[in-house]
């Protein structure tokens, strides 16, 4: 960039002000590898987009080509028809995702209150004990817990990942906890003083409160059973019952497959995109809830 | 953490009309939690060792064979120092290449810039995508024939990279794309960041301490307990990776099992072959090495972590 030898005028006067050019150098390349690495963390998803409108000769062009001409809308619903995406859709929401936020919120906001607005011994070692079952691998109880599903018959539904979301989740319990410790016990002490119980309490005080809290809860439970894959691997074998997780890998197994339909990659970038349109939505309106989420758990313990 | 230096007396016979019923309603509210540990960790864990012990279908009973999971594990079975050796590559590379990469984007972030939410948000969201969906997106793009990738490295005459068919690429993939979705640990560090007082830097400023040093001395140190805390979850995730490895190559792992990692193994055993006091026995070890990391890292960080910070908890 710099093709003239600078004078020594010039040294002079770069001398002056080498504080600021300085600066300008290091905002530069400040601002470049921001924007190299933003274009890393997006371009992926850019191209699921692109590649989701396009034909197969197009997706199969070397050098690739970016923008898809024509474009393929109908791409879109074709990939959804290919399997019962709408079916999986509700599966995912309603029998598996609505169920457990609803299972972890309730529960963890209850057991959080036992953890922190009511004093009493032994109290913050079992916490401790909380705590520590984060440690422990999915896989300890894996197996224990498929067999006493399949004793119960319950293989091929979605209770054996309901049912024990009712139970709290370290994860909620936690996060409520460091919240509900941030409440003044001064309102309880008045509560109590005005006759009220600890379950009216809990429901009438701290519920509303603590609306915030519950509401990373609620995200991010929502949008882990979204995403979850291997839970709904072991438990649900019947098509029709799958999770859009699942319902996604049945068209990734079409890819390699003989007898398969024209534009599969296209389908599905399409269906890849829809899947992922949700969490983007989610992301988008609750980034501050999403943030506090992660930085809490990380950091307030 | 009180509880242990109560004083003596303070037993449950001398208990206060007030101290016991706040006993009674801190254990009524703990008790879904305790019902559900016992239930669904505590019990399941015993049944885990005991079936770790026999050899079981589901079909017919279990049969007890003593230790032959484990001696056939550690003497028998080719699939297990593979799939051992593959999780410790992929752990040991992608938790601290994880840690410092998303360290350092945090302390980027946290520079003085323009659209910092927005860079922010782009930063983390790449972690919050379905799994199934990272993994059909770069299975695409990295797909040796018509990959975007490396059908741009063919216009452009260079060499193709068969990332996820050459057996010496595959871990190296995973780690780099364990590293592109850390926006988690980003988050956390840029919230560890920003609690750093700025009295200090003012001081150090005043000292004539430049940038580096002052990243050295105050924001490294200040940084230390989300460092832990990052590395420990890495560690605790990383060896149980299982859905990303799976989807990227498959059950067995790709080529020569490059990419078969320990959970995969155990799910195999479990939900293929059946051979539930095998996998009890895999989940054992994985359990114990685990904890066994954990511990280490907790023990060495009374050394490196530094817990002075604006307030104590």
């Amino acid at each position: 960039m710099i093709a003239n030898p600078p004078s020594p005028a010039d040294e002079i006067k770069q001398a002056r002000r080498k504080a600021t050019l300085g600066e300008v150098i290091i905002d530069v390349l400040k601002y470049a590898v921001l924007i190299v690495l933003a274009f890393s963390f997006v371009l992926p998803f850019i191209w699921m987009v692109l590649s989701a409108l396009k034909d197969d000769p197009q997706v199969y062009t070397i050098p690739p080509v970016w923008i898809p001409n024509p474009a393929f809308w109908e791409n879109f619903p074709k990939a959804w028809s290919q399997y019962d995406f709408t079916r999986f859709t509700f599966n995912s929401v309603f029998l598996y995702g609505l169920p457990v936020t609803i299972g972890v919120t309730l529960s963890s906001s209850f057991i959080a209150y036992g953890f922190s607005r009511v004093k009493w011994p032994g109290r913050d070692l079992l916490f401790g004990i909380v705590l520590a079952t984060l440690m422990i691998p999915y896989a300890v109880t894996m197996v224990p817990l498929f067999i006493i599903w399949k004793n119960l018959g319950l293989i091929n539904s979605y209770w054996p990942l309901v049912i024990p979301a009712f139970f709290g989740s370290a994860y909620g319990i936690f996060l409520l906890r460091q919240f509900y410790l941030t409440i003044p016990q001064e309102l309880s002490e008045a509560a109590r003083i005005d006759g009220a119980g600890e379950l009216g309490i809990w429901w009438r005080i701290i519920l509303p409160l603590a609306k915030p809290a519950l509401t990373v809860v609620a995200l991010f439970t929502f949008i882990g059973t979204w995403n979850d894959y291997l839970a709904p691997l072991i438990y649900i074998s019947k098509t029709e019952l799958y999770p859009v997780a699942l319902g996604v890998n049945l068209l990734r197994i079409a890819v390699g497959a003989t007898g398969t339909p024209a534009n599969i990659y296209p389908y599905l970038m399409a269906v890849s995109t829809i899947v992922t349109v949700p969490v983007i939505i989610l992301f988008y309106f609750a980034q501050r809830t999403f943030i506090e989420g992660v930085t809490t758990t990380g950091l307030k313990g | 953490m009180n509880a242990t230096v109560a004083p003596p007396r303070a037993n449950s016979r001398r208990m206060s009309a007030a101290e016991r019923r706040r006993l009674i309603w801190g254990l009524i509210f703990v008790s879904p939690w305790i019902f559900g540990f016992i239930a669904f960790t505590v019990y399941p864990m015993i049944q885990s060792l005991l079936i770790s012990f026999t050899r079981y279908d589901l079909l017919r009973p279990p049969v007890p064979i003593g230790l032959a999971n484990y001696t056939e594990l550690f003497t028998d079975d080719p699939n297990f120092g593979k799939v051992v050796y593959n999780t410790f590559y992929y752990v040991l590379l992608s938790a601290p290449l994880g840690v410092v990469s998303a360290f350092l984007m945090a302390a980027l972030l946290n520079t003085k810039i323009v659209m910092r939410s927005s860079f922010r948000g782009i930063f983390f969201f790449p972690a919050i995508v379905p799994a199934v969906v990272t993994a059909t997106i770069w299975q695409f793009l990295l797909n040796s024939q018509y990959g975007a990738v490396n059908s741009t490295l063919q216009a452009l005459g260079m060499p193709i990279i068969p990332f996820l068919s050459n057996p010496d690429l595959i871990k190296p993939t995973f780690i780099l794309i364990h590293v592109w979705a850390q926006g988690g640990a980003i988050l956390i560090f840029l919230a560890a960041l920003q609690d750093v007082p700025r009295s200090l830097y003012e001081a150090a400023e005043i000292d004539g301490a430049g940038y580096w040093k002052r990243f050295w001395n105050i924001t490294m140190p200040m940084c230390t307990p989300a460092i832990l805390y990052n590395m420990v979850t890495s560690f605790i995730v990383g060896f149980q990776v299982f859905t990303l490895p799976y989807l990227l190559v498959g059950v067995n792992g790709g080529p020569e099992r490059a990419g078969q990692m320990y959970a995969a193994l155990l799910y195999d055993n479990a939900f293929r072959f059946l051979r539930m006091g095998k996998a009890s026995a895999l989940a054992w070890v994985l359990f114990i090495v685990i904890m066994f990391f954990t511990i280490v890292l907790f023990r060495t960080s009374a050394r490196w972590v530094y817990y002075g910070g604006s307030d104590d908890r």
